[in-house]
């Protein structure tokens, strides 16, 4: 759906985006994950044709950006830094403008189409309010709804849970999980790991406009070869396992052994009680804490500086 | 798209607001006129209103020389400077282009609602102050002169003047409209340029304002003769020409043909730059 081949942008000097390859297949639910100021929303612009590469290709739906953006954008929903409305016209208003601007969709079914997209966002019932008056997690919403108006095949959706409360965040997650069974490709932009753990099945890691790590989420949050133990026999559980434990806080034992099943029968035949036990897989924050530095909206001052 | 850009003008309160402003103004004039019949000596003032009082016909181009120096202008570059820098200010340009639409597309729809104003706004002054003019002032037959109504003493001349008919005012009238509307798209490409440069509507429109008072400035000044036929304001007067009898047709044509070149100039200029540009609002 999305493939890029060396993508690189500069802007005078400053490299924002550095060699990308991009991979993203149809049907995947891609998390692209990055501290803030990574490049992450340059490379998102330049893939609706917004931003123009300095060097490299951009093919997206089969075709190249942003030569024949004409003809890919209309398959594209998207949702870049936040959502952004006339604010004094209302939702709706503002959903029948952005509907009939460019190839618009046919005025006949506009009205009912609109009131479906509101619909899925949950802003159904939705009065005739202007768009300033809406909250942060409403606007955040009519944005979707315009990138959901024309049932994209492929929806380019940077930080889409912006501003909504953890209710509207579950809710959104669950539009998109449906979105994407009924064949949308959802390619998600984001440095909220917990929200890219819990929805995506593909992650890209990007770094200081490098792309340092694509893959499936599963293959990043690999098993360990180690198991935690909770039990209340700490010390009888140090004994039986001599030797093996890598770590001990009150309670919870870091075991260096990878089957947990196997381990479990061994802890109980001596009479260690588990509460409970399971194999350690990374979690997607060490994972991205290994490949990445701290955010580059941190200033640190250069040693060379300091003189 | 066309229909789009017209609908976000018409449902755009600040339109309104500038529209009755413009219309407004005139109007308060003539009501100030009428009732002291203290019309500024001619010569002095805004152009032709010392002739107004002797027909109410003439009013709507005394209303259009009241509002030709600054406010009318201000209000073209306020809409012209709020039309991409507008959008991208408001963080809707991007959503409008990854909709997508062209960006040509979208330059050409905004040119239009912005040629739509401007000849609507010179329109609505030309016929508020027509009514205006009639109601208070009456609707005697005018005398015009070679010297023209407004640098000459109109009571001394009209006499020895050419009487108009109320066909040949309106007909001059219209043409006047029309300069005036083309001179207004001058001061709106200069600032259609400028809102595809910045991202900022108010620094487009103060940028274009800023264009217009320099050359005021020069244009006054005798030590820039070299370049005085080349500057946008230079003719912005000729269409007082219209009202001589017979038509001055020099300056006219002149100030035409200067304000087509600017109108060429920036418009190719801001579809250059619009073009090529990164969208990073």
């Amino acid at each position: 759906m999305i493939v890029t081949r060396g993508l690189t942008k500069r802007y005078g000097h400053l490299l924002v985006v550095d060699q990308v390859d991009l991979d993203v297949r149809e049907g995947d639910r891609y998390g692209f994950l990055g501290p803030n100021g990574s490049g992450k929303t340059t490379v998102v612009r330049m893939l609706l044709g917004l931003v123009y590469a300095t060097s490299g290709e951009i093919t997206v739906l089969g075709q190249p950006v942003p030569k024949r953006a004409a003809q890919v954008l209309p398959s594209i929903g998207a949702l870049v830094e936040g959502p952004s409305a006339y604010g004094h016209l209302s939702g709706r208003a503002n959903l029948a403008l952005i509907d009939a601007a460019g190839k618009s969709g046919s005025r006949r079914t506009r009205g009912s189409r609109i009131a479906a997209t509101l619909d899925q966002v949950g802003l159904g019932g939705i009065d005739n309010r202007p768009v300033k008056r809406y909250s942060l997690g409403m606007r955040q919403r009519l944005g979707l709804a315009a990138a959901l108006l024309r049932t994209p095949k492929l929806l380019i959706l940077d930080e889409p849970t912006n501003g909504l409360d953890p209710q509207g965040i579950r809710e959104i997650r669950d539009l998109l999980i449906e979105l994407n069974a009924a064949g949308t490709t959802v390619f998600l932009s984001s440095h909220q790991l917990s929200e890219v753990e819990q929805l995506c099945t593909r992650v890209g890691i990007v770094n200081r406009g490098r792309l340092v790590r694509q893959d499936d989420l599963e293959t990043l949050r690999a098993l360990t070869g180690r198991s935690i133990v909770h039990t209340p026999d700490t010390d009888r559980a140090r004994e039986v396992l001599d030797g093996q434990i890598e770590r001990a806080e009150s309670g919870r034992l870091v075991v260096a052994d990878a089957d947990t099943a196997a381990l479990n029968s061994r802890l109980v035949a001596y009479g260690v009680r588990v509460t409970e036990i399971a194999a350690e897989r990374r979690s997607l924050e060490d994972v991205v804490l290994s490949v990445t530095g701290s955010g580059s909206d941190r200033v640190d001052v250069l040693d060379e500086e300091r003189g | 798209m066309i229909r789009v850009e017209l609908a976000k003008l018409v449902r755009r309160p600040r339109s309104w607001v500038s529209l009755i402003l413009l219309c407004g103004l005139p109007v308060l004039v003539a009501v100030f006129v009428a009732v002291t019949h203290l019309a500024p000596p001619p010569g002095q003032g805004p152009a032709l209103l010392s002739a107004v009082l002797s027909s109410g016909s003439l009013y709507p181009a005394a209303a259009l020389a009241i509002v030709l120096p600054i406010f009318l202008p201000v209000a073209v570059a306020v809409v012209a400077g709020d039309s991409i820098a507008g959008e991208a200010g408001s963080g809707t340009l991007r959503y409008l282009l990854a909709r997508p639409v062209g960006r040509t597309r979208l330059l050409a729809a905004k040119l239009i609602a912005l040629i739509v104003y401007t000849l609507s706004a010179v329109i609505l002054i030309a016929v508020t102050a027509y009514l205006t003019g009639i109601a208070l002032f009456g609707a005697q037959p005018v005398a015009a002169t070679p010297g023209g109504l407004t640098t000459s003493n109109i009571a001394a001349t009209s006499l020895s003047g050419s009487g108009l008919t109320p066909a040949e005012i309106a007909l001059r009238t219209v043409g006047a409209v029309a300069f005036i509307a083309v001179s207004m798209l001058g001061v709106g490409a200069i600032a259609l340029f400028l809102s595809t440069v910045t991202d900022s509507a108010l620094g487009a429109a103060l940028g274009a304002l800023a264009a217009l008072i320099t050359s005021e400035v020069l244009v006054t000044l005798n030590a820039a003769s070299a370049v005085d036929p080349y500057l946008p304001t230079r003719y912005w007067l000729a269409w007082i020409d219209f009202f001589r009898d017979p038509i001055v047709w020099r300056n006219i044509e002149r100030g035409f043909a200067v304000q087509g070149v600017y109108v060429v100039v920036f418009l190719a200029a801001s579809w250059a730059h619009f073009a090529t540009k990164d969208i990073t609002s």
